[in-house]
């Protein structure tokens, strides 16, 4: 403790805002959510290609089974969350907010497929080659469960001529409400440490350090405590701040190193994995079990019981907010992910997909957007944006059509934490415009 | 005095120098520029629109000055007249155009479309449609946040209160583009303007299955192909549940648009009373059809007795 008060924590540098953390469901022990009566599989769950449908109307499939494989290397597996019969496989809702195409499957009973391993044995021999990981991981269609939902394989491929000594794994956890991964850090702090030690012989680096945020104290000293067990692998304490969960203010935060403009994390020599991938990554390498199931923080200010939820992906939203106690009734958005950089669902129906995050329902006066005034040039929005970028001229140059200006300005660059519409004293919409940019000048590329 | 008198004559020789120099330096350094050029400019609308596919009217001044042939080169403001008076300057021949108006293909108004929810981000079309399908049924219609009526130069585009759709004012509208560039949901369409202001096109651009596009509005296309049965010309084609008018093949008869259920083919500027006979007469053609095939199926059915009866007598025939 004492060596807390004397040592000033790390953090990142440029930027960063620091919005009421509000972790009501911190306490809240892992719970299995009961089967739900049926899953609505999206194919399109990460980025890339959307997985190819390989079963029909009226299969029987089994929990673990592929449903779904992926279409070129950027793309994942998809698999059986339940067991049950196939039923439509149509254009339904989804988190994105789009009508994508979704797989049906009603449940039947809770029927694994015979290679998983479903006993909570911990297995710490990692007897497998640094291909046949990547080639399990990408089997089990493991993606990142941070947010971004980027295929695992593809970051574990190291492009050619970049070399990467340190693995960096994310459990900051710095979106307010979410509580997810902190828990995952408690309940399963061995399966996390073996995973990260299948990474590092992965990758062949002989480091890593895993990042937590000073808000998880009894994470950080858990943590520690068993990382003396784990040769090579660091837990460092970090000041809390957001979005030190982006991957490149994690980087610069514990290792001090700034990732150019546009490039990736490798061309400093690190790969940066989220610590609910690296426990998927586990169950895929040491169980083989692919990813079916996740944990989903379902909180809000005025929900009954605040908790955290194992659910299998294509569980209907609505069920977990049954599960926590039924939805406020002076809610105003249903959000998933967390209050800074989640999306408002526009249907509670809508199934939790591979990086949902979390549920959070917002009461209605603090969802509401406040009226909008014109910018009075204080700078706030500039000084907060973790990528030193200028998010009020970015706005303006939106606003006014001129992409390819904003793209010199680095508009590419904006991880969309938010942090200057969090800022802004006239409440004015950037995040908004800059996102605009930044799909135009995308469309313009392509 | 002297001090007055001196400053004025330094000041004043100073000018008549600097005068001299400047002379001599625009005559050195002259730009040799076509005095058409001026011409052209002076004949074209300056409305800087971008409508021609050019930056602006000096932009495409030079561009008509550069070209041997002029006629793929149109300026949509100004239309014919200002081209024939471009074409005079210019001594070259350009085509007569038919002039083309915006039009809105979308009748999804508030009444006939489902709202699921609140949009309350930033007000604008493009940024609405990247976040999620929208705060109605119908993830293809229109936001109704009016972009396209920001995007227009000539005040011809209002945002009608009560359908919450766009509306093009038609003595405005030059056909610059701009809307059609803007909107994100791509139903605005540049269309001919057509004899007498006539013209016909297909409100909607849903390309979902009939069933599900009902669903979430009620004037949304089907894909049923009553239209393009009744068509003559060939001029509409149905492809992925929508239909399609051509409108170079069409020829304003108007029979497509009494055939559609919904009414959701739009006839600007047709009689009421046409499309009322129109549709007596659909519909008389239709109850004789329908007569004509109740009968035939009658005969049919009559025809088939007897043989079956004849067959019985056969048979009981053979059997004795």
């Amino acid at each position: 403790m004492l060596s807390l008060l004397t040592k000033s924590l790390k953090r990142f540098h440029i930027g960063g805002i620091h919005p009421p953390e509000n972790k009501l469901s911190e306490g809240a022990v892992i719970k299995d959510l009961e089967l739900p009566k049926s899953v609505n599989i999206p194919i399109s769950q990460h980025i890339g290609a959307p997985a190819k449908v390989v079963v029909e109307r009226g299969d029987m499939v089994k929990v673990g089974q592929v449903i779904a494989t992926h279409e070129g290397f950027v793309s994942s597996n998809i698999h059986a969350s339940v067991s049950g019969k196939v039923g439509k496989i149509d254009k339904l809702m989804d988190s994105s907010g789009f009508k994508r195409v979704a797989i049906n499957i009603r449940t039947k009973g809770d029927d694994w497929d015979e290679s998983v391993d479903r006993t909570d044995t911990l297995i710490k021999d990692i007897p497998y080659s640094s291909e046949e990981i990547v080639k399990k991981i990408m089997e089990a269609g493991v993606v990142g469960q941070g947010g971004a939902a980027f295929p695992s394989h593809v970051k574990l491929t190291v492009p050619e001529g970049k070399h990467v000594d340190t693995l960096v794994v994310n459990g900051v956890e710095c979106e307010p409400y979410l509580t997810a991964d902190h828990r995952l850090m408690l309940e399963k702090p061995h399966e996390v440490m073996v995973g990260t030690q299948i990474l590092m012989k992965s990758l062949g680096v002989k480091r890593a350090i895993i990042g937590i945020e000073n808000n998880k104290r009894d994470a950080i000293d858990l943590m520690s405590e068993i990382s003396n067990d784990y040769p090579g692998i660091e837990v460092e304490a970090l000041k809390v701040q957001y979005p030190q969960g982006g991957e490149k203010q994690l980087i610069e935060a514990v290792l001090g190193k700034e990732v150019p403009s546009g490039g990736l994390p490798a061309d400093v020599g690190v790969i940066v994995h989220n610590v609910g991938t690296i426990y998927s990554m586990y169950l895929a390498v040491q169980k083989n079990q692919p990813l079916v199931e996740r944990v989903v923080t379902v909180t809000g200010s005025d929900v009954a019981k605040p908790s955290n939820l194992r659910v299998r992906i294509g569980t209907p939203v609505n069920e977990l907010i049954y599960a926590a106690g039924g939805l406020p009734d002076n809610t105003g958005k249903v959000i998933s992910g967390g209050p800074m950089m989640g999306k408002a669902l526009n249907d509670i129906t809508v199934p939790i997909a591979k990086a949902t995050s979390g549920i959070l329902m917002i009461p209605e006066e603090v969802s509401i957007r406040e009226k909008v005034y014109p910018c009075v040039q204080c700078g706030k929005c500039i000084s907060v944006c973790p990528m030193g970028l200028e998010p009020r001229l970015l706005m303006n140059l939106s606003i006014h059509k001129n992409h390819e200006e904003a793209k010199a300005e680095h508009a590419m660059d904006c991880l969309e934490c938010g942090s200057c519409s969090y800022i802004c004293p006239s409440n004015r919409p950037i995040l908004d415009y800059i996102r605009m940019s930044k799909s135009k000048l995308k469309k313009m590329a392509s | 005095m002297s001090l007055i008198l001196s400053t004025i004559l330094v000041l004043v020789s100073l000018g008549a120098a600097a005068a001299i120099i400047l002379y001599f330096v625009s005559q050195k350094f002259k730009v040799e520029e076509d005095p058409r050029l001026e011409q052209v400019e002076g004949a074209l609308p300056a409305t800087n629109c971008g409508g021609c596919g050019f930056p602006g009217c000096s932009a495409f001044a030079n561009e008509l000055l550069k070209a041997d042939e002029i006629g793929n080169l149109h300026c949509p403001v100004g239309g014919n007249e200002v081209m024939k008076q471009v074409a005079e300057i210019l001594g070259k021949e350009v085509e007569e155009k038919d002039p083309f108006i915006a039009v809105v293909k979308c009748a999804g108004s508030i009444g006939v479309r489902q709202h699921f929810n609140v949009y309350d981000g930033a007000p604008n079309c493009s940024i609405a449609t990247d976040l999620y399908s929208g705060e109605r049924g119908c993830a293809d219609g229109c936001v109704g946040l009016g972009e396209c009526v920001d995007a227009c130069d000539f005040d011809a585009m209002y945002m009608d209160e009560h359908t919450g759709l766009p509306v093009v004012i038609e003595d405005k509208c030059t056909a610059c583009n701009a809307c059609v560039n803007t909107c994100p949901k791509d139903i605005m369409a540049l269309w001919p303007k057509g004899k007498k202001d006539r013209r016909i096109y297909v409100a909607c651009v849903n390309e979902e299955k009939g069933g599900s596009a009902r669903k979430e509005c009620s004037m949304a296309c089907s894909g049923c192909a009553k239209c393009a049965d009744e068509c003559k010309y060939d001029a509409i084609t149905v492809e992925n549940n929508l239909a399609k008018i051509d409108y170079d093949t069409c020829k304003l008869c108007g029979k497509c648009v009494v055939a559609c259920d919904v009414r959701n083919i739009v006839a600007d500027h047709f009689k009421p009373e046409t499309l009322d006979k129109l549709a007596t007469k659909r519909d008389a053609r239709l109850e004789k059809e329908k007569e004509e095939r109740i009968a035939a199926r009658k005969a049919e059915k009559e025809a088939a007795k007897k043989a079956k009866e004849e067959g019985n007598t056969q048979t009981d025939k053979t059997e004795e």
